[in-house]
């Protein structure tokens, strides 16, 4: 429909921006991808920098509360009047007779309130700052008090706080998975696609290789194969490895083929007439003709390194405690059990889905806001 | 003999998209007659595409008709004699049983991209066969029967004789071996083969009007030589009408008895097409004819180009259209008052505040 | 043709055969093995003979010869349908995977022609109807369902069944029909169980394939072709589906080509665990989890075997289907 582009390109004509300013005028319009940008920013600041802050327990603190229930939030103050201040009711053990198991139950007599900005267990902010303050928890000065937002584990640990520290490990797994798988495939398919010939033929076949064995499986396989011995960060790294052993040949093969369309347009023909070198090509005329494609790509296979951690990790293949993540975490739903007698322990998935999503609409928002044809 | 065919009545069609309102078509007025050639020249995007659409009820989303009729004058047999029924397409259903009739079968139509107009994984005879399914009916003879009467009974064509037609149009259009073409996919045939049959899928269920939307533009110059040879034999022989679209004036000058020229949306010249060549009135015509080039002209002299550029169809001038870009431009008038359609001729009409008198 | 299609097969089999290679070393690479694991459970056992008892497994399965030695046994038995044995089941492999195969295949079709019955049929009216009501409705839905890894929706499926519907989900059989033998209230009976993991891996598996169909879709619509059958006076429906969809469906040809084979060997392993399912995608990771070398070396192979036929029987078909495709 010649009619209808008439007045995009004269649109374009009128206000001539660059490239880049283009795509933050689109992306802005996108309400869905700012949100999700928003909130991977919120998911890394809480859990990644400052989980220690946000979680009102730290990692392996336990309580006496074995397998809780999580604690309602209500707006009373200790006589049971209306406050604007929030507090938890206390939990009161109980044992089931017929399951010969303990369980919780709500004492709406004991009311717990919740302050901000309390003094409690002390850490070291970002690592170097040392200080004792949590954004919430209950009183310092009674022993008593205890505030579990999700309940606890079979341990009696908080379960909020953990799903924090949990995302820390889940998320940075995504982020530094997808640095290395980002860094290698472009390096790698710009390689391939600009030299051509055997080095080309090597790449090529590495990657199909690798390519031939369905993702899951083979990731299994490998995880499998980490030696259970090794030290909990090794393992960490290890998993991030074989996460970006598997990924890179797909994006290699992208930025291959782009390379290959690119290498012969006119201007990287003109910019070679010119006698510029193999290095100026390369960093200056091809790889930013094809940052912006795998950007959107990259953006878009973080959910799925979450998840592989997240699946493995759960199988009891990845991470194992003591490291603490999402997966490691639904480890403790596996079983019936667990689901029947704890089903609060599922709350981690909505924060895994919360973050898988807020990547897709984040990916999705940048993939139109890049695509130069305007898109649908 | 100048009976009319198709009627355009002061169509207008209006693309509502998220920026504003755009004017595709603002008020077109014209008539095609039977067996005649219009040609309908403009710069892409002034609408004359959408007018075509619009003719076959085909104008696409977020467009809409808006406004004036479009009324096709159908000839058909009625006990023996023949009768002329008015149908005004703007009022039919899109996707209606009525419209289909018409689309293909009594107006076909041909593209701008040869290329991409034909489904890839269909070849070029089930194409035709398709069409020809759809639209030609044969009528069944009883065999023994005396009366020489019309016969009212029909029946859809065979896979056999859809075949044979197609062949036999393939011939026609100029295809070298259609015995064996008739099977090609599109992928195997040129540009040129591909736009001769898209020909033979419109004429094969011999319509009364061809709209042929710049069948030629993407061609090379000696191909679309051959396939404006085939499109003006094609309509000596079947009594058809042709709609010509295009901003080729070389090309419309070669086809058409009678041009329309259009701007921004709106007709703003109409006569014959020598009177059109010879004594252009509107001064967009004028300035259009002189930015072709001539042979003998001196080399020297630059190419003569409409000023200014086209104008934003979400902020078009005030008064007439082309007011910014015009030559004539009378300050105070041509910026004010929009103006009509006035008779300049002996059926010459233009838009244009020159012949006003205002 | 066939020139082609025996060079791809001559192409799988030596594939294959490094696959075999490298999936045999990735699962032998961990330090230790099935044995040592259970001569140590058996000592914490008080087993006094365990060390003997091990030591004959060892040579029985040949575990006391090198790596090389041990992967030429493994394979030439292999090529004659002898995998090995299981160390957990203590079964031969063939048995394992010839008991389970059955229901992983019944259990992977349904989900397949559930996935496509409800994707395309979607995916072509989202496309045709870009930006209504039902086309946003769909979009939403297709973006929580591509962030909804399978297992977590099990997971969450497990959960609803028990404290919403008080249901025992999992398995794909009730406990009294477990062994019985084949009859018709079996059938039902598995019906009712099969739903569920084929209701999840559907709302899995549509998402992405109407995100795909509706793309190519709406590609496709704009084409030149699709108006021109239109100006031949064809029903919008036909249009739509002998010309539009009949072209933007071929890349669907490829995805279920390399899928929905491997996907009767794997078929969503996680999934499957999750349920309890009686396939062989929970049979892979127990026997990663627990090394059981020649049971997860012989399916890891089967998977990369079944998607690289898959692969190319896809490739056939398309060329078959899209005459601008030529196989070379």
């Amino acid at each position: 429909m010649a009619e209808q582009k008439v007045p995009e390109t004269n649109k374009k004509r009128q206000i001539s921006q660059s490239y880049w300013s283009l795509v933050w005028w689109k992306f802005k319009k996108n309400k869905l991808a700012i949100v999700g940008g928003i909130l991977i920013i919120l998911f890394y600041s809480i859990c990644g920098l400052f989980a220690e802050f946000f979680a009102p327990y730290t990692l392996d603190y336990q309580s006496d509360y074995l397998e809780a229930r999580p604690q309602p939030v209500v707006f009373k103050d200790e006589e049971g009047n209306f406050s604007l201040r929030p507090a938890v009711y206390g939990l009161e053990e109980k044992i089931d007779q017929t399951l010969r198991k303990r369980f919780y139950e709500v004492n709406r007599t004991k009311i717990y309130p919740i302050y901000f900005f309390v003094k409690a267990e002390p850490y070291k902010l970002l690592g170097f700052i040392p200080t004792d303050i949590h954004l919430f928890g209950t009183d310092p000065a009674d022993p008593e008090a205890h505030v579990f937002l999700f309940g606890t584990d079979r341990l009696g640990r908080d379960l909020f706080s953990r799903i924090i520290y949990g995302g820390r490990l889940s998320l940075l797994i995504g982020l530094l998975g997808q640095i290395l798988t980002f860094t290698l495939g472009m390096v790698m398919g710009a390689i391939s696609g600009y030299y051509g010939g055997v080095t080309d033929v090597i790449v090529q076949r590495m990657t199909e290789f690798v390519g031939a064995f369905p993702d899951i499986p083979l990731f299994m396989a490998l995880a499998a194969a980490i030696p259970v011995t090794w030290s909990p960060i090794l393992v960490y790294f290890m998993l991030t490895l074989i996460l970006v052993f598997i990924r890179w040949g797909g994006l290699a093969r992208q930025v291959r083929g782009l390379i290959l369309s690119l290498r012969e347009r006119e201007y990287v023909l003109a910019a070679r007439s010119f006698g510029a070198s193999d290095a100026r090509l390369m960093f200056r005329h091809l790889l930013p003709g094809t940052l912006s494609h795998c950007i959107v790509i990259a953006t878009l296979m973080i959910p799925g390194m979450i998840l592989s951690e997240t699946a493995l990790s759960w199988l009891g293949l990845g991470l194992r405690p003591p490291l603490t993540s999402w997966g490691v975490l639904l480890q403790e739903v596996s079983s019936v059990r667990s689901i029947r007698f704890a089903p609060w322990l599922l709350t981690t998935v909505p924060f895994v889905l919360l973050a898988v999503l807020s990547f897709n609409m984040l990916g999705d928002g940048l993939r139109d806001a890049m695509d130069p044809y305007g898109g649908r | 003999m100048s009976e009319p065919l198709i009627e355009v009545k002061d169509l207008k069609v209006q693309f509502n998209v998220r920026d504003g309102i755009i004017h595709a078509v603002d008020g077109a007025t014209f008539t095609i007659n039977r067996g005649q050639t219009l040609g309908i020249i403009g710069e892409s995007g002034c609408g004359k595409s959408v007018t075509a659409k619009a003719i076959l009820r085909m104008v696409p989303r977020p467009g809409k008709v808006t406004g004036g009729e479009i009324l096709y004058h159908r000839r058909i047999k009625s006990n023996g004699s023949e009768i002329t029924d008015i149908v005004n397409i703007t009022e039919l259903d899109p996707d209606g049983e009525e419209i289909r009739k018409i689309r293909g079968g009594e107006i076909g139509m041909i593209f701008q991209e040869p290329m991409s107009s034909l489904t890839p994984v269909y070849t070029a005879g089930s194409h035709i066969g398709e069409a020809v399914g759809l639209h030609r009916l044969v009528p069944i003879r009883k065999v023994g029967a005396q009366m020489v009467e019309t016969i009212q009974a029909h029946r859809r064509i065979s896979k056999q004789e859809a075949r044979e037609i197609a062949i036999d149009m393939l011939r026609r259009v100029g295809i070298p071996k259609p015995e064996q073409r008739v099977d090609a996919y599109p992928h195997q045939l040129s540009g040129g083969q591909r736009q001769r049959v898209m020909i033979a899928i419109a004429l094969s269920c011999e319509p009364k009007m061809l709209i042929a939307d710049e069948p030629t533009t993407a061609l090379d110059v000696s191909i679309e030589a051959q396939i404006l040879d085939i499109m003006r034999e094609l309509q000596e022989t079947v009594d058809m009408a042709i709609m010509f679209i295009t901003h080729n004036l070389g090309v419309v000058a070669e086809m058409a008895e009678e041009i329309c020229v259009m701007y921004m949306g709106k007709i703003v010249e109409r006569a014959s097409a020598v009177e059109i060549f010879y004594e252009p009135q509107h001064p967009y015509t004028r300035a259009l004819l002189k930015s072709i080039p001539h042979v003998g002209k001196k080399s020297r002299e630059r190419l003569a180009s409409i000023k200014g550029m086209v104008p934003d169809p979400f902020n078009l001038p005030s008064g007439c259209v082309f007011h910014p870009r015009c030559p004539e431009y009378m300050p105070g008038k041509c910026d004010r008052i929009v103006p009509s359609w006035t008779q300049v001729g002996e059926n010459h009409w233009a838009r244009c505040l020159l012949y006003e008198g205002v | 043709m066939l020139a082609y299609i025996a060079r791809r097969l001559g192409y799988i089999l030596i594939m294959l055969v490094l696959v075999s290679f490298v999936s045999f070393l990735i699962i032998e690479l961990p330090p230790g093995d099935y044995l040592t694991q259970k001569l140590q459970e058996l000592q914490a056992r008080g087993d006094r003979s365990a060390e003997m008892r091990i030591a004959e497994y060892r040579a029985r399965y040949g575990l006391d010869k090198p790596l090389l030695e041990r992967y030429w046994i493994w394979s030439t038995h292999f090529i004659k349908g002898d995998f090995g044995d299981s160390f957990e089941f203590e079964r031969p492999v063939t048995e394992i995977i010839g008991q389970r195969a059955g229901m992983s295949a019944i259990l992977a079709i349904s989900t397949i022609t559930l996935t496509w019955l409800l994707a395309i049929p979607i995916g072509v009216y989202s496309a045709t109807h870009q930006y209504s009501i039902g086309d946003q409705i769909t979009t939403i839905v297709t973006f929580i369902g591509l962030g909804m890894p399978g297992f977590l929706l099990a997971l969450i499926v497990l959960f609803f069944a028990m404290t919403v519907l008080g249901q025992e989900v999992g398995g794909l059989f009730s406990r009294e029909f477990q062994d019985a033998p084949w009859s018709f209230a079996k059938v039902v009976d598995l019906l009712k169980h099969l739903w569920i993991p084929a209701f999840i891996g559907a709302v899995t598996g549509t998402a992405s394939l109407i995100r795909i169909m509706r793309g190519n879709l709406l590609d496709t619509l704009g084409q030149p072709f699709v108006e021109a059958a239109r100006a031949r006076g064809l029903k919008e429906r036909t249009v739509i589906w002998k010309h539009a969809v009949r072209v933007a469906i071929n890349p669907l040809i490829v995805i279920l080509g390399s899928e929905a084979l491997p996907q009767i060997i794997a078929g969503n392993a996680l999934v499957a665990t999750v349920l309890n399912l009686p396939t062989l995608g929970p049979v892979y990771v127990r026997a990663l989890q627990v090394q059981d070398m020649y049971l997860a070396g012989t399916v890891l192979v089967f998977i990369v075997g079944m998607t690289m036929i898959g692969n190319l029987l896809a490739d056939l078909t398309l060329a078959a289907l899209d005459p601008r495709i030529r196989l070379e």
